[in-house]
């Protein structure tokens, strides 16, 4: 009796197993989903195709090139001075941080070294570009979770941001400010108290975010373990800013590398999470906004009197030879390595964008996650479109 | 994990501190030449940083040695160059002096072979490609010619040399050291081909990817070369020299007019009338 009860036992279990295993199969045809060109969570016109299974991400590729404008070709046709104009455009959130490194490539070049309050003036606008570029993380992150409310608030206080930008340069998004040997214009006046009040209005903003979305529980649990990046894997595929620092390196390009900037001169932190997460990468950014903040203040506090422009010839040219400057900007790693040979304008001028880096990530990290937590990972990874595409 | 910034460096140690990371960069490739002996054909450290050239067929072996030995765990980028001239973009233009010595202003560069020839003189680089294909039509130059050409060995073709038309350089960075290293290594111009290093960093993977696309390098041992940037139909290497830039052919590099004196400018710059004949000749197609 009870052999013949195992025996029924196991065949109607491998009944039930044949049963589920169609099943899976039927399910296993899988679709696809096209998520984009244009789609709030990508920030301009990224596609990715994502292979499903049910609700789960089996396969994900990133398709890029939509607003590819060739700046690299680009850049050896122009002249130096020409060149920030177009480098504005790569980041547009980041506006005067894209000109930075690719001046101090050509000053490295040409031997030429802008005056101290020229150096200490690109690092306010640096962080000021910084503010306002991550400012707008601060809230889109909510929209794309599905909290709506915080993007406005973004919205209206980097208007607060832009609004120094402009008083100094007459642009909001593409300043075009910073020359070879200084700076185009000098402050204008009593910018530095309203600075000062601005940097106040920030700080209350991070307090707010922080209130409306870091304490949210519905926020934490779309976030935290949600796109755990490990640290070697982060490093291996060149990721870089808040997205490295989230993953616990501690690599910051302000500290580590030597610039005439004014960076050494004040104090602040470099903020690292060990999560990896999701959440470790939005609290990253927070910290980093108080930080620039923190350090504007510091920087107009003491900026040096004097020139804002050394001397150069009126017409640039710069020597033969190569240079790599790196700088740390809002979304990574920035970097140009210019290849001159005494012309008018670079030879060839390799353009390393932090987001390239950063979503080349996206095939890895996508594979087995869920629908909505792809959303929230390409949130908080951060990339902006023009970064990408070049 | 968290430290201050300001307390790390003390400002008064910056010429000693120079002086020590040279000799560790001379440690580095000391570590290198002890893995890869005769496969390093260039190097050079300077202004803090260092670049080495590696042999085409130890290219792999270099990448690896420099995250092993090294410590070079973050790959920063991969990017190609191209060393052939192309008279017709703005990078090659030597402009020399121009009001100085064209001040006469009569004849002033009447064609780009004169205004070409001046300023290569004055800058003293071996520009021999340019001069040749400046005097023919610059739309015709023929890559094979001025990328054979030898004088183009030396300081033309950039820093840590190079025998080719074509090179790879790769940017690697150690987070736990905080320096980095720039890797070359030349590819044959008819078959441009060299090892992937895509199973070394993940990262490598696209932007070997866009390698191939502007360059036509082919990459052994890569996953999937196709497009990223462009669309699956473009034919063509548009990185390369030689491909025309569209845009400039339409309406051509409008020279010095963009240098406008400013009013009340120095004795030594240039006055508009020697602005206007340079422009006028500046860029004839």
């Amino acid at each position: 009796m009870t052999t013949t009860a195992d025996w029924q036992q196991a065949t109607y279990i491998a009944g039930q197993a044949a049963d589920a295993r169609i099943n899976v199969e039927l399910e296993t045809e899988g679709m696809t989903l096209n998520l984009g060109p244009q789609h709030p969570a990508t920030h301009g016109t990224l596609r990715i195709v994502v292979r499903l299974d049910g609700e789960q991400v089996v396969w994900a590729e990133p398709v890029c090139g939509y607003m590819h404008r060739g700046y690299e070709k680009l850049t050896e046709v122009r002249t130096y001075p020409q060149v920030t104009t177009l480098v504005n455009r790569i980041d547009w959130l980041g506006h005067f941080c894209n000109e930075v490194p690719f001046i101090l490539a050509a000053e490295k070049l040409m031997g030429v070294e802008a005056p101290p309050r020229a150096q200490w003036l690109r690092t306010v606008f640096f962080e000021m570009a910084r503010i306002s570029n991550i400012m707008l993380f601060l809230g889109d992150m909510g929209v794309q979770l599905g909290a709506i409310t915080p993007v406005f608030y973004a919205f209206r206080d980097r208007e607060h941001v832009l609004n120094l930008m402009e008083a100094v340069t007459g642009g909001r998004f593409h300043p075009n400010f910073d020359r070879i040997g200084g700076l185009k214009e000098d402050l204008p006046k009593g910018w530095i108290d309203e600075t000062k009040g601005v940097m106040k209005r920030v700080r209350d903003f991070c307090d707010e975010m922080e209130d409306l979305l870091m304490g949210n529980p519905i926020f934490q649990q779309r976030t935290r373990g949600v796109g755990v990046i490990p640290p070697h894997v982060a490093a291996e595929y060149g990721l870089s800013g808040a997205n490295a620092r989230a993953s616990g390196i501690d690599v910051d390009l302000r500290r580590d590398e030597d610039y005439p900037l004014a960076w050494k001169e004040i104090d602040w932190k470099v903020w690292t999470h060990p999560d990896g997460d999701s959440f470790a990468r939005y609290w990253v950014r927070l910290q980093e906004v108080r930080e620039s903040a923190s350090m504007i203040e510091q920087l107009v506090d003491g900026l040096p009197s004097g020139s804002i422009q050394a001397k150069v010839p009126r017409i640039i040219k710069v020597p033969a030879g190569e240079a790599w400057v790196h700088t740390e900007n809002p979304l990574g790693e920035m970097g140009y390595y210019v290849v001159s040979k005494g012309g008018l304008g670079p030879f060839r001028c390799k353009i390393r964008t932090p987001s390239f880096n950063n979503i080349s990530i996206l095939p890895w990290l996508l594979r087995g996650v869920f629908v909505p937590d792809v959303i929230a990972i390409l949130a908080s990874l951060y990339f902006i479109l023009g970064d990408i595409d070049r | 994990v968290i430290r201050l910034s300001s307390e790390a460096e003390a400002p008064e140690a910056a010429p000693e501190a120079a002086v020590e990371v040279d000799a560790e960069r001379q440690a580095m490739l000391d570590t290198l030449t002890a893995a890869l002996g005769d496969g390093i054909v260039g190097t050079e450290i300077a202004g803090g940083d260092i670049w080495v050239r590696v042999a085409n067929e130890r290219w792999h072996d270099a990448v690896s040695a420099c995250k092993t030995k090294l410590h070079m765990d973050y790959f920063c980028f991969l990017a190609s160059l191209d060393w052939l001239d192309n008279p017709t973009l703005a990078g090659e233009k030597v402009w020399g002096e121009p009001p100085a010595e064209e001040s006469t202003a009569d004849d002033a560069a009447t064609d780009d072979a004169a205004t070409d020839e001046a300023g290569s003189d004055d800058a003293g680089s071996d520009d021999a490609g340019s001069d040749e294909a400046a005097t023919t039509e610059p739309t015709e130059v023929d890559p094979a010619e001025a990328g054979s050409t030898p004088a183009e060995t030396g300081p033309a073709t950039g820093v840590a040399g190079g025998d080719t038309r074509f090179q790879v350089f790769a940017r690697l960075y150690s987070t736990r050291d905080k320096r980095g290293i720039t890797l070359k290594a030349d590819l044959d111009e008819a078959a441009p081909t060299i090892q992937s290093i895509s199973d070394l960093y993940a990262g490598a993977d696209w932007h070997e990817r866009e390698a191939w696309e502007f360059y036509g390098f082919d990459f052994t041992g890569h996953p999937g070369l196709r497009h990223i940037y462009l669309p699956t139909e473009f034919e063509g290497w548009p990185g390369r020299k030689d491909f025309p830039l569209l845009a400039r052919e339409v309406k051509p590099w409008p020279g010095l007019v963009d240098v406008e004196p400013l009013p009340g400018g120095g004795e030594d710059e240039e006055t508009p009338a020697q602005t206007a004949a340079v422009v006028e000749g500046g860029d004839a197609q």
